[in-house]
This record gives structure tokens, sequence and C-alpha cells, in this order.
């Protein structure tokens, strides 16, 4: 797989097909639905429950519009994975264009499935910077090494992002 | 017979006490605090403080190391309204914030 920018895109060429499947399993991986914990986490509280007037006017204002955006960031994300079929041939390698302005959304996507997946498997801190774990054995370590990848992306994006951002905040 | 000035002390001196206290409940600033979570990414983290505060690279940077060897760092303090603002831009950004008053 090679990543680099591409007139203004972020192109992943060379996926195999296995890393296609696992990037095709990133709108699905945000859903917390029936895993309390993902949820719980991707909907954490915002204060103390000494709050509980603040959290219960949370709950009916502020929540639905965080769903709303997480929403649309999987969507977009959705949308550009659509690429991934495009050539026909199920084993064949493929290629990703992400366009520069759904890095957010891509960031956003990827965050809340790497929560998701962490909360549902409840990974200790060791595990996930484990990074000398021995080959896939289990559904768990499959989850695992899908958390560590959408990590790197993210990390490949936020680089990007910073490489060509026309200035944030200096000291 | 009281005189003026007494009645006008005896008066004031309650309200102003009254409003002193009312002025300090409105004015009690609020903290805004992000908790440590294993599963985001330190880049990510110090460039949603970048982002959502307008710090500057190594303030942000700064925060995030708290948050990642404390356990939590206190962003910003403030009024409530601009608080509750920040923690949901950051729970926007799917960090782990929270909004508590000081004191």
């Amino acid at each position: 797989m090679e990543i680099f920018r591409n007139n203004g895109m972020l192109e992943i060429s060379e996926i195999d097909p296995f890393l296609a499947e696992l990037l095709r399993q990133i709108p699905v991986s945000t859903n917390p639905e029936s895993v309390p914990a993902a949820e719980q986490r991707l909907f954490s509280s915002p204060a103390g429950p000494d709050e509980k007037e603040l959290c219960a006017e949370w709950k009916v204002y502020v929540e639905p519009e965080l769903r709303r955006l997480f929403r649309t960031a999987t969507e977009t994300v959705e949308s550009d994975l659509r690429q991934l079929g495009e050539n026909g041939k199920p084993f064949a390698n493929s290629t990703l264009r992400i366009p520069q302005e759904n890095s957010e959304a891509w960031l956003n996507a990827l965050n809340q499935a790497r929560l998701a997946i962490a909360a549902k498997y409840d990974f200790t801190e060791a595990e996930l910077c484990d990074h000398y774990r021995s080959p896939i054995g289990s559904r768990r370590d499959l989850s695992l090494f899908q958390v560590n990848f959408y990590g790197f992306l993210q990390e490949f994006i936020l680089r990007e992002m910073e490489c060509s951002a026309p200035s944030m905040p200096d000291e | 017979m009281q005189l003026f000035s007494e009645i006008i002390n005896g008066i004031e001196t309650p309200v102003i006490a009254e409003e002193t206290e009312t002025k300090e409940a409105l004015d009690l600033p609020w903290n805004v605090i992000v908790h440590n979570d294993p599963v985001n990414l330190m880049s990510y983290v110090t460039m949603v403080f970048q982002k959502v505060f307008g710090y500057p690279k190594e303030k942000a940077e700064m925060h995030m190391l708290e948050v990642h060897r404390k356990g939590q760092s206190i962003l910003w303090s403030g009024v409530r309204e601009r608080a509750e603002l920040f923690v949901q831009q950051l729970h926007g950004y799917l960090l782990l914030a929270t909004i508590e008053r000081t004191g």
C-alpha cells in the first residue's frame, strides 16, 4: 500500500483486498448500536453526576446534533469508499482517492470507528501500545489490528492536513 | 429619630451584600476539562486543541501531554455558556471532555 498526495487529493494506492475490506468496514464500525460501552464512549457525559440539569439538557439539545455530525462524516466516508468496488475485480488491488475537503470527515469517522471498536473489546492501554503483537489469531486480534490501521490512516491524514494548512496560530 | 445617613446605611448594607453574592454566583468560572483516553492519538488531540481553542501548537501539545501524563488537563476557564460551547465542540471531535464548576 502506498499513500501520497496527488492533485489536492490523498491517494492510497495498491490497497490489497484485505485492507480494502477493512476500509469498507469503517462505516459499519462507527455504529455503536447494541454495544452500550461504545454508545457510552461516543456520547459521553458532559459533566459530573452532580450536574443533573446540565446533563439532561445536553441529552435533549446537544446529543442529536452530535449524532447528526457523526452521521454526516460517516456518509462522506461511505461515499468515498464506493471507489473501492469500481474496478469489478474482487481480488485486485485498489486505489482510493480522498478529496482534501473530506479530510475532517475521514478523521472523524475513523475516530468513531476506533473508539467504538476499542470500547466493544475493552482494549487496555497496553494492548493498544503493543506493536509487537503476534499475528492475527482471533476476532479480538483482528479488531485490534483494525484500530491500529485506522490510527495509521489518521496519522497520515493529520500530517497531510498540517502540511497543507495555510497557518495555524503560532507562538 | 434616625439620621438619614443611618437609614441609608441600614438599607444599603444588606442590598450590597446580596448583590455581591449574586454577582459571585454568576461570575463563578467553569472549567473545561479534557480527560485521558488511550485510543485518541496524541497528534489528533493536539490538532483539536489548536482548532477549538486557537492555541499555538506548543501550548496545545503541553495540554495534550498533561492529559496523557496526569489523566486530565484544564483547557479553559470562564463563563458557563462559553465553556459549554467548548465542551460541545470537543465532543464533536470525540474527546472526553467535561465542564465543572470551580471551587
